[in-house]
This record gives C-alpha cells, sequence and structure tokens, in this order.
C-alpha cells in the first residue's frame, strides 16, 4: 500500500471523527433537554417526537440533497453535512431520555416530591441519574449510526471517510472503496464497545 | 393541647365524583389516628391532603394553624414525614445516603448527618456498620420499610404520614414493624396520620380511630370504644376479627 493512500486515510478519518463528534455534541445538546422538556409537557410530545420520527424516515442522500438550497444551513460542504447528521441522531436519544425518565418507579417520584424536592432536585438527583443508562444507550445507537451516515457527507462536500467510496464507486475501485468503508467500520465498532462500556459501569452503580 | 393537622369540611372531586366529603377532623400533639376504610375510602386521599401532595376542592386543611395552600410547599413537606407502602427509596443511593436526604436538602453538616443517621439506624432496629453503606436491593423487605421509617424520621418532622407503610410485609415482619411503630411512638411522642384497612393494626396503633366510608366520616374513636361501636361499618371491621378456625 502507498504511502500517499495511507496519509490520506489518516487525514480523512480525522475528518469523519471531526463530523461525527460535533453532530453528536450539538444533538446531544439539544434531545436530552428536549427529552426532559416533553416528560413535564405531555402535550408537545406528539409534535416533538413526530418531528424526529420524520427526520429519521428521510432517506439519507435525500437528506443532504434537500438541505443544499435551504439558506443559511444549507450549501455545500461541513455545515450542511453537520445539520443533516443532528437531524438524524435527534430521534433515538431522543426517545430514550423521555422513556428512561418516565420510566422512574413512580413510589420513587413520589417519595421524592413528598420530601419536599424542589422540580430541580427531582430531575438532577432522581430522574437523571435513574434515567441515564437509557439516555447513554440511546446516544451509543446515535453514535454508530452517525459514523455510519457521516460517510454520505462526502456526497454535498462534507468531507471524511465517504470521500474514498465515492471516488471508489465512481471509478469502479473498491480499494478506494475498502479505503473508506474499512475504517468507518473500525470505528463505529470501537466507539460501541467504549459507550458500551460507559453504560455497564453505570448500570453496576445501580 | 393544640391541633397540629385539622381538616376543616375539607373535600375531594375528581369531575362528579367526590373522593372525599367535606371532612372534619382534628389531630391533636402527640397523637397517633388511624384512617381506617376500605379501598377507595377516600383515606389516602386525605392522607395526601396533609403534606400539599393534594389540595382540597373545598375546605381546608391547616397545619400548625395555617391552610396549606398559604404553605410554600417545599417547606411544607420537608416538615412532614411520609412513609408509603412501596416504601420508595432511592435504588441509586446507599441506605445512608437515603435516610441523609432530607437533612442534607436542609443543608445540615455532613458530621450532624451521619450521626443522625446512625442515631436513627439503631432506632429501627438496623446495625449501622452492617447497614449505612448497603443499597436498598441489598435489603429484605422488612428492612426496607425500617430504612423507610428511618428518612421519615431524619429531619426530625413534626408530623409522620403513613400509608399503609406495613401491607406489603409477611405477618412476622408486619408486627415486628408495628411494635417496632409503638417504641418510636413511645420514644419520640410524634404525632402521626395512619392509613390501614387492616382492623387489628389500627387497634394496636391508634390513640383514636377514625372511620371512613365512601369518601365520608363514619366515627371517630378510641380503641376500646371502637370495639363496642355498632355502626355497621365498624361492626363490618370488626367481623374480621371474629373468625375462628371450627374444631373439626
Amino acid at each position: 500500500m502507498n504511502s500517499g493512500l495511507v496519509s490520506e486515510v489518516a487525514e480523512l478519518t480525522v475528518e469523519h471523527l471531526t463530523l461525527v463528534l460535533i453532530s453528536m455534541a450539538i444533538a446531544i445538546a439539544v434531545a436530552v433537554p428536549a427529552g426532559i422538556l416533553i416528560t413535564r409537557r405531555a402535550a408537545w410530545r406528539p409534535w416533538v417526537m413526530g418531528f424526529a420520527n420524520v427526520m429519521q424516515t428521510i432517506p439519507s442522500l435525500a437528506l443532504f440533497g434537500f438541505l443544499i438550497p435551504v439558506p443559511l444551513i444549507g450549501g455545500i460542504g461541513k455545515r450542511t453535512a453537520i445539520v443533516a447528521l443532528v437531524l438524524y441522531a435527534l430521534l433515538p436519544i431522543l426517545r430514550n431520555t423521555l422513556v428512561g425518565i418516565l420510566g422512574v418507579d413512580a413510589a420513587v417520584r413520589e417519595s421524592a416530591v413528598a420530601m419536599g424536592m424542589t422540580g430541580r432536585q427531582l430531575l438532577w438527583r432522581v430522574e437523571l441519574p435513574l434515567a441515564a443508562r437509557t439516555i447513554l444507550a440511546g446516544i451509543r445507537v446515535a453514535t454508530v449510526t452517525t459514523i455510519g451516515t457521516a460517510t454520505i457527507a462526502a456526497a454535498i462536500g462534507g468531507g471524511g471517510l465517504g470521500v474514498f467510496i465515492f471516488r471508489g464507486i465512481a471509478s469502479v475501485d473498491s480499494t478506494q472503496i475498502l479505503a473508506g468503508a474499512v475504517p468507518a467500520a473500525c470505528i463505529a465498532l470501537l466507539a460501541d464497545g467504549a459507550l458500551g462500556w460507559v453504560e455497564r459501569r453505570w448500570a453496576g452503580r445501580l | 393541647m393544640s391541633a397540629l393537622v385539622e381538616f376543616r369540611e375539607a373535600s375531594y372531586r375528581i369531575g362528579e365524583r367526590e373522593i372525599l366529603k367535606s371532612l372534619t377532623l382534628s389531630i391533636e400533639a402527640g397523637e397517633t389516628v388511624v384512617l381506617l376504610g376500605r379501598s377507595g375510602s377516600g383515606k389516602t386521599t386525605a392522607l395526601k391532603m396533609v403534606n400539599g401532595l393534594l389540595f382540597p376542592s373545598a375546605g381546608e386543611v391547616l397545619v400548625d394553624g395555617k391552610p396549606t395552600t398559604a404553605w410554600d410547599p417545599v417547606r411544607l413537606k420537608r416538615r412532614i414525614g411520609y412513609v408509603i407502602q412501596e416504601i420508595g427509596l432511592f435504588p441509586h443511593y446507599t441506605v445512608a445516603q437515603n435516610i441523609g436526604l432530607v437533612p442534607q436538602l436542609e443543608g445540615w453538616d455532613g458530621l450532624r448527618i451521619r450521626e443522625r443517621v446512625e442515631a436513627l439506624l439503631g432506632q429501627v432496629g438496623l446495625a449501622p456498620e452492617q447497614f449505612a453503606s448497603r443499597y436498598p436491593r441489598q435489603l429484605s423487605g422488612g428492612q426496607r420499610q425500617r430504612v423507610g421509617v428511618a428518612r421519615a424520621l431524619a429531619a426530625d418532622p413534626s408530623v409522620l404520614l403513613f400509608d399503609e407503610p406495613f401491607g406489603a410485609l409477611d405477618p412476622v415482619t408486619r408486627l415486628d414493624l408495628q411494635k417496632q411503630f409503638l417504641m418510636l411512638r413511645r420514644d419520640f411522642g410524634k404525632t402521626a396520620i395512619f392509613v390501614t384497612h387492616d382492623v387489628r393494626e389500627a387497634l394496636m396503633l391508634a390513640n383514636r380511630i377514625a372511620l371512613l366510608r365512601n369518601g365520608a366520616l363514619e366515627l371517630v374513636a378510641p380503641p376500646l370504644e371502637f370495639l363496642d361501636s355498632l355502626g355497621r361499618e365498624a361492626r363490618a371491621f370488626l367481623a374480621c376479627l371474629d373468625w375462628n378456625v371450627e374444631a373439626p
């Protein structure tokens, strides 16, 4: 294998990871608070969950395409790619935050309220710690999916390991396709293992 | 003696259904009043009105002479201990953290909380060195309920509320805890409101029994008077005591 390919793999892997990390950070920052909010406002639930569901049903290539003409967040490049990846990652995190918090034992919640916890104390001391494992599971699913989906970012000039894959498809060169697909798969496996470990560690405390 | 808790024509309704009908009852400092009744008689609803988990639809409930609606909801709840059948211990906290929670919320310092937790564990019959650092899942049902009682006593509340706290325990453990309850009452002299459907438990623990039927108060009487009561609902409950195994 020539050294040019190796250094390009390294470069695009870093780019890929950057896309994933930025997208996940934004998705978590949006979906966890939104999930908490809809545990408090049942009337908003169908709307918020519906939006996230619809986003997930749009085929990923089409979603990237749809965003190109959108002003401010659209266009060609990384920003658009990140927007699309965030929209994709929302649903699992949102759903698991909602389910995790609503799943806290009613007797535990009633005790907390009856002991004079404020709404904030109930959230931080009881609901979030007890829902943490479920929320982490959602983040794990979203991360692994995002690592795969991020390969499509190359289609709209977002860079990352997808660059190899699209180039390989265009030139019918399976070495190029593998140079993109294998590192992406490895990252996904590593992320899955690492987040799974965090999840189990948390479960051990309960 | 002054009334620590007072129901004044307190009613509670959900839609058309009247769960509690104009309850008037006052509970004096230091006494244990047992609210006795069948399922759906409104006894739990009445209990939840004391610490502001529910508010009356009409009438009012006074704690320390002040209507629950005028209390700061958090302050009111922290002054009142609450023990429920499902116990509701925090599974991610140790026994010591569970018991020390309200003192901690109240801003006690660490040493004082630790001493308090150890003293309370001893008082509910659990050896501190053995139980303080355990998690709720490592306890038996009876031990959990002891922790639940210790937790309710932690910040020295003026009133304790018990909602069928021993209902899910086996009869032997239940008797143990009922005796413990009497011992704690002797030692602390706390005011307690105790909900149960078990007439035997009511007779054993109460200074006065308040009998509820379909949301209405039928009778308030000390246990000995209750035994002689001729009311239909009281007789229905007392009949539960009379059943004997017949000789073959």
